[in-house]
């Protein structure tokens, strides 16, 4: 069955996901194993009835070159799979899986992706992904990078340092309940604001809360998501965009990619339920609530905290797809969108609409 | 089943070089001259450092441009701790730094004593390196700009 548009519906159908401050005491695919089977049996999916396999890691942080080989043992490649990877966050890893749908090569998908930053410095480790020539052999690790975004936003006057503050402590009492935050407990951002700055103008709060985690998801189209669910969170927008690498020759202020993906996907056509956005730094939530227009009066923004209280890296985009696609599952969202980042300064980013019937 | 193993020497090594290309080339030896190279787009507008295409639009460019070496902080944030590999074996101020005759920012470390010596945009002026040899390095930091 096609939509108006020409393109299959598809729907995500399930997910299950793990995030913990540091997973010691097992290797990626000792995690993301159960993860992967905990996704297929809610559905009662075996990977035989898997006809699309994508997943999301990086060799940088695993330090590790193919690391991702090994958590396709868990998957079971055994009779032979037709599989992918993508060394980005598992967002893109379920846009390829929607795309190898949409061909017909596949009716249903699985998709996930993990990271376990912890043994390593993931701040500078990310130094890594900076231009090669102009920028990583300075080693700025990633607070600092993001302080400089942060630095722009302040001094345009689009954002205070007790807006961010405000930002962080919604999100850490959001997530009291949230079992998979990292970084919790009902706080003010009088508080907050009282700390010392970890890297000026950006205190603890404001930072990404790092994470050790992974993501499974089901995706599955028309009458196969239908039988799986009885009420499948249909992907009706999906779309991601990319600002200039050159951090130097950007406006930090602005988020053009983001806008641009939100007019893709006609995130402004109808009422947004729900809204789990990908914002790791305080202020870069705030950038993409004002980018994308979403009022906190008429639209439930992050209720577990979101990617401030837990930011596993190569993962978190995808587990705002998944809450997203979760919240639509139950009937607490008729509409919700979901959006994932990559890159420094938000450069990369992912706008993925979900809809009950 | 003989019991003595077979071994091979085996050294790990990456036997190709590659080149920097005629634009980040060009400014790179530039640098190891003591000279800051930027590049013009079609609206006249110039990017520093170089790009071999705009940022914005894809277009190629080719037309180098020599500036100067200084200018001003566009944004700071202050690095308090120090970090393996970085410019400074103390705590600086990272920023990006428009070039005098620059429309765009370059990434880089500014020397001062604390963050209350910095501010958005302040004047600065590169810091060379006695020894260069054609890397962003070369420019050993930046720093406030004297004026007489």
């Amino acid at each position: 069955m096609s939509t108006a548009n020409g393109l299959r519906e598809v729907a995500v159908v399930s997910s299950a996901q793990i995030q913990k401050r540091v997973i010691e005491d097992q290797s990626e695919p000792e995690f993301v194993t159960p993860l992967i089977n905990e996704a297929r049996d809610a559905v009662g999916f075996t990977q035989a009835d898997i006809g699309f396999t994508c997943s999301g890691s990086s060799d940088f942080v695993a330090g590790q070159a193919f690391s991702f080989v090994m958590t396709i043992d868990g998957v079971g490649p055994v009779p032979p799979i037709s599989e992918s990877h993508v060394e980005m966050d598992g967002a893109w890893a379920l846009y390829e899986a929607w795309i190898k749908i949409q061909t017909g090569a596949a009716d249903t998908a699985l998709v996930y992706s993990y990271s376990k930053s912890s043994p390593g410095s993931l701040r500078d480790v990310l130094a890594t992904q900076l231009d090669p020539y102009y920028q990583a052999p300075l080693w700025p690790d990633a607070f600092a990078i993001g302080g400089l975004q942060a630095r722009a936003l302040l001094d345009a006057g689009r954002i205070s340092e007790a807006d961010m503050a405000e930002a962080a402590a919604t999100a850490q009492t959001n997530a009291v309940d949230n079992p998979h935050a990292v970084r919790s407990g009902a706080t003010t951002a009088e508080a907050l604001l009282a700390t010392d700055y970890v890297a000026d103008p950006l205190r603890r709060h404001d930072l990404p809360a790092g994470a050790d985690g992974g993501i499974a998801v089901v995706l599955a189209a028309g009458d196969h998501a239908r039988q799986a669910v009885e009420r499948p969170a249909w992907i009706r927008g999906l779309d991601h965009r990319i600002d200039s690498h050159q951090i130097g020759a950007r406006d930090l202020t602005q988020a053009p990619s983001v806008a641009l993906a939100a007019e893709k996907v006609g995130l402004g056509a109808d009422k947004v339920d729900h809204a789990e956005l990908h914002g790791a730094f305080s202020f870069q939530q705030l950038l993409l609530e004002q980018t994308l227009g979403l009022d906190p009066a008429s639209t439930t923004i992050n209720p577990g905290g979101g990617a401030l209280v837990g930011n596993t890296m190569m993962a978190a985009g995808l587990m705002r797809i998944a809450d997203a696609a979760a919240a639509v599952r139950s009937g607490r969202a008729d509409r919700a969108v979901a959006h994932a980042t990559s890159g420094p300064c938000m450069q990369q980013n992912l706008l993925c609409v979900l809809e009950g019937d | 089943m003989a019991d003595e193993l077979l071994s091979a020497p085996m050294t790990i090594e990456y036997p190709f070089t590659r080149t920097t290309g005629p634009v980040i080339g060009a400014f790179l030896t530039g640098l190891r001259e003591g000279v800051v190279l930027g590049i013009k787009r079609a609206d006249g507008s110039v990017v520093c450092p170089p790009t071999e295409y705009d940022p914005e639009t894809g277009d190629a460019l080719t037309e180098m441009v020599e500036l100067t070496d200084t200018g001003h902080v566009m944004s700071w944030t202050w690095s308090g701790e120090v970090r393996e590999h970085q410019p400074f074996d103390r705590p600086y101020a990272l920023a990006l730094i428009q070039i005098d005759g620059a429309d765009t920012a370059m990434l880089h470390g500014v020397d001062v004593d604390g963050p209350e010596a910095m501010s958005t945009g302040m004047r600065v002026k590169a810091r060379w390196r006695s020894e260069r040899e054609g890397h962003i390095r070369d420019i050993a930091c930046f720093e406030p700009e004297v004026t007489p």
